[in-house]
């Protein structure tokens, strides 16, 4: 069909097909800004790396869209594609919810990590999913991370983690905890190889994976208005944290605590690390 | 004494008055009532045998917080000859949450670092219930790097609900401060032994829990989160916090469950009816263990102990790995 066939036709039932067409437009076209209610074009708003142009808020990205703005194009290997996680514990409910955000998500997990090349420099790479279970730390995602400083090191590479989290996957009890250790330990390990290690801490960046390899880092780097903390509200409010002061926990208020290194716009992020890639690669 | 007592431990409290009354009008009549007594006792303990043979998980949270249980200054004074306790962080404050220590163990020297609680209300704030800030973790360390300059081993006692999460505690760092513990502690090259004796209560816990051999009583418990914060935050569990012993069911977090997951080495045997009935036993129980644990550690050289730290817990965790059908995702 030639375009516009349906105009010169001029029958009732094209004209009806040309409003279907139209209602299907909006959905999708315009986003809603969580944070300042602003109806913004969809297009602008991938454009600006979903970041609202008019008050700032950073926007959840989801891992694939994470390694699209931070890694060269197509130089992304994912690697341990094939661990997956089990119900160790017969937590009630538990391979449900997986499956049911495995096909969310087309993830295997909350984390992904790979080897890529970020402006030229190759780096090991972990991104976080929120929306894989709240990023939640269990033993896929704990090994993943060991496994990409063990690989670090056997390759003299750098290691970047882009974290977005809720913290250890309660759902993996004390096998979940433990790879707070474990991912420590192995940061440890990757420290005395002498190599470098750069954390971005989008939003949220809590609990189990921030006090352990997250809060590691030579240098941390979190985004506008990221929540980052150890206890979330809910946890905050049972140790009577009443008079929570604006700000609290905030990606602004951790760096004027000293707890990161800088808050970076989302598309300051790609040559700022580039730069520092530069600052701690090996000569 | 009904304070202390636990639902479950209602008809033992019962025996144990009968009993303490018997002994008290034996002793005013002058009469001999030693056979009534010793059947009153055996029948009082077979009955705690029979009870604790079918605790849930959930009853041993509550042992594991039991106020009567023997807490860290308890254990250091029955298991150490001599304590030398020393304070601070050098950088903000002491925390009285986290005490540490030379100690010495049948004459030799070692660092004794582990959470306190306290018995009463104004003990119990004193000590912050046993939840550490960063200058409790900061203290840990500063001692434990001690004990690797002077080559002595570490000791660490773990119990406590969680590691403090106050505005003034995420202000200096928390987390920093538990990670920077357990990235320090993987590499300290000097043995390091655990018991977990109380709660070993989520990140709060690992701030002072990675070592060579982790122990644990047999009523303690070790949990990622408290059963009654995963109740109220799971679906699984309508958030209800009130269906915390389904919880607690469900995490596994019972020190038989964490040996069988592999993530401690050696169950603590209790006395019966658990560590608050008897200190002595529970505390000579512990000592044998940590003595035990250290003659094992004392001969491996510490380049080999730290290695073997580091395996011990790159092992945990349990995941399955799929057949390679998944091409290698391509993604940016």
């Amino acid at each position: 069909m030639s375009p516009g066939g349906w105009f010169q036709k001029g029958s009732k039932a094209a004209s009806k097909a040309v409003r279907k067409q139209l209602d299907a437009l909006p959905d999708g076209l315009w986003t809603k800004c969580p944070k300042c209610s602003e109806i913004l074009f969809s297009k602008e708003l991938e454009k600006n790396l979903k970041v609202c142009n008019k008050c700032g808020y950073h926007s959840k990205l989801g891992a694939a869209e994470r390694l699209a703005i931070t890694v060269d194009e197509g130089s992304f290997v994912e690697m341990d594609t094939d661990l997956v996680s089990v119900n160790p514990l017969n937590f009630p409910g538990y391979e449900s919810k997986i499956e049911k955000w495995k096909s969310a998500s087309g993830l295997s997990d909350g984390m992904i990590t790979g080897v890529a090349m970020i402006g030229g420099y190759p780096v090991v790479i972990g991104v976080a999913d929120f929306g894989f279970l709240g990023g939640s730390m269990g033993s896929v995602y704990g090994e993943k991370v060991a496994r990409a400083f063990e690989r670090g090191i056997d390759e003299k590479l750098p290691v970047v983690i882009v974290n977005t989290s809720g913290g250890a996957r309660m759902q993996e009890g004390i096998l979940s905890l433990m790879q707070m250790v474990k991912t420590s330990a192995a940061v440890a390990q990757f420290d005395q190889a002498g190599l470098m290690y750069i954390a971005v801490f989008a939003d949220p960046t809590m609990a189990g994976v921030h006090a352990s390899f997250a809060m590691l880092a030579d240098i941390i780097i979190a985004e506008p208005g990221a929540l980052i903390g150890l206890a979330g509200q809910r946890v905050a409010a049972q140790a009577q944290v009443l008079k929570e002061p604006p700000g609290y926990r905030l990606a602004e208020w951790q760096l004027e605590q000293g707890m990161v290194d800088m808050v970076l716009p989302r598309r300051e992020l790609r040559d700022t690390l580039i730069k520092l890639l530069e600052c701690g690669a090996r000569r | 004494m009904a304070l202390n007592v636990l639902d479950f431990e209602k008809p033992i409290a019962e025996l144990d008055v009968n009993i303490a009354r018997l002994k008290h009008i034996s002793e005013e009549e002058g009469v001999d009532r030693s056979a009534e007594i010793a059947a009153l006792e055996e029948h009082r303990d077979c009955l705690i045998a029979e009870i604790f043979a079918n605790l849930t998980p959930w009853d041993k949270t509550l042992l594991a917080r039991h106020p009567s249980r023997p807490y860290t200054l308890d254990y250091i004074r029955a298991i150490f000859d001599d304590f030398v306790e020393l304070h601070g962080d050098r950088l903000f404050a002491d925390d009285k949450a986290i005490i540490g220590g030379f100690g010495f163990l049948d004459g030799k020297s070692v660092m004794v670092i582990g959470q306190q609680k306290g018995r009463d209300l104004k003990e119990r704030q004193f000590r912050n219930f046993g939840c550490a800030k960063p200058e409790g973790y900061r203290k840990a360390l500063r001692l434990m790097k001690m004990a690797e300059k002077f080559g002595r081993p570490i000791i660490s006692f773990v119990d406590t609900p969680a590691a403090d999460c106050s505005f003034g505690s995420e202000e200096r760092g928390i987390s920093e401060a538990i990670a920077r513990n357990m990235r320090e502690m993987s590499l300290l090259r000097v043995p390091i032994i655990i018991a977990v004796t109380g709660e070993g209560g989520s990140g709060g816990a690992l701030g002072i829990a990675v070592g060579d051999r982790i122990l644990m009583q047999e009523h303690a418990i070790y949990s990622v989160i408290p059963p009654e914060g995963c109740a109220a935050i799971l679906s699984e569990f309508q958030r209800d916090p009130r269906r915390a012993p389904e919880a607690a069911e469900a995490m596994k977090i019972t020190a038989q469950h964490c040996l069988e997951y592999g993530v401690i080495d050696e169950i603590i045997p209790e006395p019966l009816g658990s560590a608050h009935r008897n200190y002595e036993i529970a505390a000579a129980n512990v000592k044998a263990a940590i003595t035990h644990s250290l003659s094992l550690l004392e001969k491996v050289s510490p380049d080999k102990l730290v290695e073997q730290r580091y395996q011990k817990f790159r092992r945990m965790g349990v995941f399955a790995v799929a057949p390679k059908a998944v091409e290698a995702a391509q993604a940016g």
